[in-house]
């Protein structure tokens, strides 16, 4: 079988379990939810939150990035189901490549319902010129978010501590991220006066990223999770 | 970080002759060498180098700042190294892991002194302790950064796990510092005009403050080294701890099962006798 197969079936196993278990529409989407709505009991003006709302949008993503890898590798860990799939000889990359798409695919998930809120809650508008770039935004973005939370879960799985140490690497490894993310949504809807032109060299920073953690994490995930 | 490890002194308790302490002709040579250094650098610092025409005395923060900043990035270069050593060599050698996990934590306590005369340095010239400068930001990303790594290296296991585990890390952490420092660049130029960070703008610096900066690096120099050496050193005799430690206790528990074994048997069969 080739990786891409492997990781399609690793991927898609993800996310049928994740669909039966329904942790991410019961916890996580609650949870992201809760985020947004403190966010705004901390920043108590209209004017305030209006300008910080594509932030707060990515800030909330990445907590529950956090909450999402630890569900998804919890899975595998629970049962020794990942020495069971390294003992059958399936390759660290399929299997990183795999977990990473299906953390990509529930936080795309994450990140439109939370663009809704936004839009509800923070009196967001998204013109139309912008949609291109926030899409464009949202899926490369997305994809450095799935390699970082993919190989440092790995890391931390089966180990005491683990929900703390996740944090711990995580947060500085994706800060670019949040910095680029942001900027580009702020672009996109227009916040502060921004325009839409300003956000595709963000979008290049993302992609950088996204390649330089896919390639990465692929090539280091082997050694890690390899005991 | 204590240096002169207290644990490996309690350890020639077997017969065999171990080496008492983490010091040998070579540390000791470079440790007195680094305290001559370091007294030069407090009389040329604090006495002979002069007083700036703007930041008065103040500027003689500059001979820790700038020093122990630069010793950092050496030292996390030297982390990268060792991890890679100890991943792509064949003889995948434990003194390369320690090298680079003693030289982390080295770097990253000097990132916290800079850190830290940096805010007071900024305190006293800028007015305020932090700015979100890309420089300053940069940097604190890299401290927690390493601080992740020695995080990791405490996960756990057997030493060969850590090693790997760590030189991952140890490697990651040079692919993840770049775009960091990319990022927080073009989003601070962005944002505003060139900071208040011009404050370096005195490269016509005065010769004997261009001199006394130099003592510092030198003096700054020969204390990393001196730290690695004992640090690497102690982490062996750590690690040969564990090892032992375990040993023991392996032949405790074998010692407990024989008398637990041997009481039962000969009831069983006369093979008990032996």
């Amino acid at each position: 079988m080739n990786a891409w197969r492997i990781a399609r079936l690793v991927a898609g196993k993800d996310l049928r379990i994740e669909w039966h278990s329904r942790v991410l529409t019961n916890q996580v989407l609650p949870f992201a939810g809760v985020t947004m709505v403190i966010f705004a009991f901390a920043l108590d003006s209209d004017a305030v939150l209006q300008r910080v709302a594509p932030g707060l949008v990515w800030l909330a993503t990445m907590f529950s990035l956090l909450v999402l890898v630890q569900r998804t590798f919890a899975v595998e860990t629970d049962d020794g189901a990942l020495d069971a799939l390294r003992v059958a000889g399936v390759d660290p990359r399929a299997i990183f490549l795999g977990k990473a798409t299906g953390l990509f695919v529930q936080l795309i998930v994450l990140e439109i319902v939370l663009l809704f809120a936004a839009v509800v809650l923070y009196g967001q508008t998204v013109p139309i010129g912008g949609v291109v770039l926030l899409v464009t935004t949202a899926i490369s973005a997305t994809c450095g978010l799935a390699a970082v939370g993919t190989l440092y879960g790995g890391l931390a799985a089966g180990f005491r501590g683990r929900e703390t140490l996740l944090p711990l690497l995580t947060l500085p490894a994706v800060a670019p991220v949040l910095i680029g993310a942001t900027r580009a949504v702020e672009a996109a809807l227009g916040t502060a006066g921004a325009v839409v032109s300003d956000g595709w060299s963000w979008v290049g920073l993302l992609c950088v990223f996204a390649v330089a953690f896919g390639v990465g994490g692929s090539l280091a995930f082997g050694p890690l999770i390899d005991e | 970080m204590t240096t002169t490890d207290p644990r490996p002194t309690s350890e020639p308790t077997d017969a065999r002759p171990a080496r008492r302490g983490t010091g040998t002709r070579g540390t000791r040579v470079v440790g007195i060498a680094a305290i001559i250094a370091m007294v030069w650098l407090v009389a040329f610092g604090l006495g002979f180098s002069p007083e700036d025409r703007d930041q008065r005395e103040s500027v003689r923060l500059l001979y820790v700042h700038v020093p122990t900043i630069w010793l950092a990035y050496l030292a996390f270069v030297v982390t990268a190294i060792g991890s890679g050593m100890y991943l792509f060599t064949k003889k995948k050698s434990l003194g390369w892991d320690r090298l680079a996990g003693a030289s982390a934590e080295i770097g990253t306590v000097f990132v916290a002194v800079t850190l830290v005369v940096g805010a007071l340095w900024g305190r006293l010239t800028w007015g305020v302790f932090w700015q979100w400068d890309a420089r300053l930001t940069t940097t604190a990303l890299l401290f927690v950064t390493y601080v992740g790594y020695l995080a990791v290296r405490r996960l756990g296991g057997t030493h060969e796990q850590r090693a790997r585990r760590s030189s991952v890390i140890g490697l990651i952490a040079v692919l993840e510092i770049p775009l960091v420092h990319w990022s927080v660049r073009l989003w601070r130029s962005l944002h505003q005009e060139a900071t208040v960070l011009d404050t370096d703008g005195d490269v016509d610096m005065d010769g004997l403050m261009l001199f006394s900066l130099f003592v510092g690096v030198i003096a700054f120099s020969l204390l990393y080294v001196w730290l690695v050496m004992h640090r690497t050193r102690a982490m062996a005799m750590e690690d040969l701890l564990d090892d032992h430690g375990l040993d023991e206790a392996l032949a405790a528990r074998r010692a407990e099962d024989d008398t637990l074994s041997a009481t039962p048997e000969p009831a069983v069969d006369p093979k008990g006798a032996s």
